[in-house]
């Protein structure tokens, strides 16, 4: 069986889900290695060998964390030259598949980015993504070299496979080439208390209705456990960070819950909302767009029909 | 200082998007298409960049006959000349295929200070072709830029990512993409629109870049559509008129559907 490589998604040394997920995809490919880069390998190899890794390739330099994603991918690609493995798969987030993009250049290897499901095919594997703002799905696989995948997260169900985690240490002199653009200052973001956007498997999103008072959305996510979004209209208006942005040049979620407040629904925002399972929207006008895709929807006003719903669920919980 | 804008023909995310049945292409023919919107982005970053200074801002793009409305919008805005790279052979290009063709035509129009991207196309949407570029080029990557400051012979740009907003730096020559943060795309002008006119735009084929057509293309892609299928539309669910209970209406469908 082959090597299947993992790129490690973790922040500061916190492996997130999206790892647990790509490790049970790997699994279903070959023999899942997970690759780890910068702080913390030695503490999360028992993570990583809980979901499947056998191995886990290890560097912790600042010439591989200083600089913008190059040296990373000057990295992975030496590795997989070296071990050629059966696949890579690495997280679908802007740098992941920037680093994804170079190795793929520097391997001559296919990529496909953007996966929702990952399988072993017959011609090889096979990638599923949602392309045209969740309008088409499209089966793909790579013709050439080593296939580069990058996989969204919630694209699998974690499932423990014990394995030995075994950390390899891999020293590799980082080029001059590769360090030509310098991270020179990282302002840690507060973290918000809630859960990763990407991740969540509810999310709550507030657009103009919201006239810049986001309180009732973030107090009904909160009482569901859901992450908080926004419509490009409230971002733009500076009312709630980009980073949060639910859309065509935001994110792009999938969760099993999606609840708009306020968003009329251009395609802008459906971009990044329509492979969501079940979607509820609340808007005052009842000719809104949104309301053509959801399961559930109130005309009505926000401020009245969240903090009635958040009173509700709240006393459900006892 | 020299600009080069690398700008994508898309069809129109408000029209009804789709694929060529016969070789599962993005369809480019049948719907209205226009510059993708992301681009407007780095057309005008890279007009205030030259604006501020001396140098050219040469507009590239890649395409069907049609792509150069493309091009055509950016010298409305203000670039100065473009370049249109159309060849049959090009259609079916995956991003490696489409960064090679870009990076010799880069070549070809003589390495710029700059090179300028959006932050992905409004159609693929990948985001990998501004990475593909760099290394190809050799350049140092300054991407998801959503402020920027080009000072002499460097660049700095504030990248925002989940957990921390960074400051990246780099030396010019770079390549740079930039995100929908950074600035306030201008409309055309009626005088822009008429000089537009008389810019010069240079229409190139693979042989004027020295690629062969078997490097690009559906057979010189490193990837292949197996199948596309048409998501069925969602089916409008119920829709309630708050009269004083649509809150417990909502909470009523979440407990029904196990979500509370």
């Amino acid at each position: 069986m082959a090597e299947i490589f993992v790129l490690v998604d973790h922040a500061n040394g916190q492996v997130r889900k999206t790892t647990a997920e790509m490790l049970t995809i790997a699994a279903r490919l070959g023999e899942p290695s997970a690759v780890y880069l910068g702080p913390g390998a030695a503490e999360a190899a028992a993570t990583l060998g809980k979901f499947g890794a056998g191995r886990v390739y290890a560097m912790d330099s600042a010439d591989l964390t200083g600089y913008l994603v190059v040296p990373q991918a000057e990295f992975l690609a030496a590795l997989v030259g070296k071990l050629k493995p059966g696949a890579v798969l690495i997280p679908s987030n802007p740098a992941g598949k920037e680093i994804a993009a170079r190795v793929a250049v520097k391997t001559g290897s296919g990529l496909v980015t953007d996966a929702i499901d990952v399988q072993p095919g017959d011609g090889g594997i096979e990638t599923t993504k949602s392309v045209f703002a969740g309008s088409y799905t499209v089966k793909a696989k790579v013709t050439k070299g080593t296939p580069i995948i990058c996989v969204k997260p919630n694209s699998a169900a974690p499932q423990e496979k014990p394995a030995a985690g075994q950390v390899v240490p891999v020293n590799l002199t980082i080029s001059d080439a590769a360090k030509t653009a310098q991270i020179t200052e990282a302002k840690e973001k507060q973290a918000s208390g809630r859960p990763e956007l990407t991740e969540a498997a509810i999310v709550v999103s507030g657009g103009r209705g919201t006239g810049g008072d986001f309180s009732p959305v973030e107090t009904f996510a909160d009482s569901l456990g859901a992450a908080v979004g926004a419509s490009r209209a409230a971002v733009d208006a500076g009312w709630y960070p980009h980073t949060s942005q639910v859309g065509q040049t935001g994110k792009q979620v999938s969760p099993q819950l999606y609840v708009a407040c306020g968003i009329s629904g251009a395609i802008q925002h459906r971009a990044g909302m329509q492979t969501s399972k079940t979607i509820v929207a609340i808007n005052k006008d009842p000719e809104a767009p949104i309301f053509e895709l959801v399961d559930f929807g109130v005309v009505g006003d926000l401020f009245t029909v969240l903090p009635q719903a958040t009173e509700k669920v709240q006393a459900s919980k006892g | 200082m020299n600009i080069v804008v690398c700008v994508k023909y898309v069809p129109d995310a408000q029209a009804d998007r789709g694929f060529d049945e016969a070789d599962l292409t993005t369809n480019r023919e049948s719907v209205d298409g226009l510059l993708s919107e992301l681009d407007e982005y780095a057309v005008e970053e890279a007009l205030k960049i030259a604006e501020s200074g001396e140098g050219a801002v040469t507009v590239i793009t890649i395409g069907p006959d049609q792509a150069a409305d493309a091009v055509k919008k950016a010298l409305q805005m203000g670039a100065d000349k473009g370049v249109h790279v159309n060849d049959e052979a090009i259609k079916g290009s995956d991003a490696l295929a489409t960064s090679l063709i870009l990076a010799e035509a880069i070549k070809k129009v003589g390495m710029p200070d700059l090179v300028l991207t959006g932050m992905a196309s409004t159609d693929g949407t990948m985001g990998v072709v501004p990475a593909m570029l760099a290394e190809r080029l050799a350049l140092p990557q300054v991407t998801y830029a959503s402020e920027l400051t080009v000072d002499g012979g460097t660049v700095t740009a504030r990248r925002d990512g989940d957990t921390a907003s960074e400051t990246i730096f780099g030396a010019v020559p770079a390549l740079i993409s930039v995100t929908d943060q950074i600035n306030e795309p201008r409309y055309p002008s009626f005088k822009g629109i008429m000089a537009a006119k008389k810019k010069p735009v240079e229409t190139w084929t693979l042989a004027d870049l020295g690629i062969d057509a078997g490097q690009v293309g559906a057979a010189g892609s490193s990837t292949e559509v197996i199948s596309v299928a048409k998501r069925p539309p969602r089916e409008q669910g119920e829709i309630v008129t708050d009269e004083g209970d649509g809150g417990t209406k909502l909470a009523e469908f979440l407990a029904g559907r196990k979500f509370i």
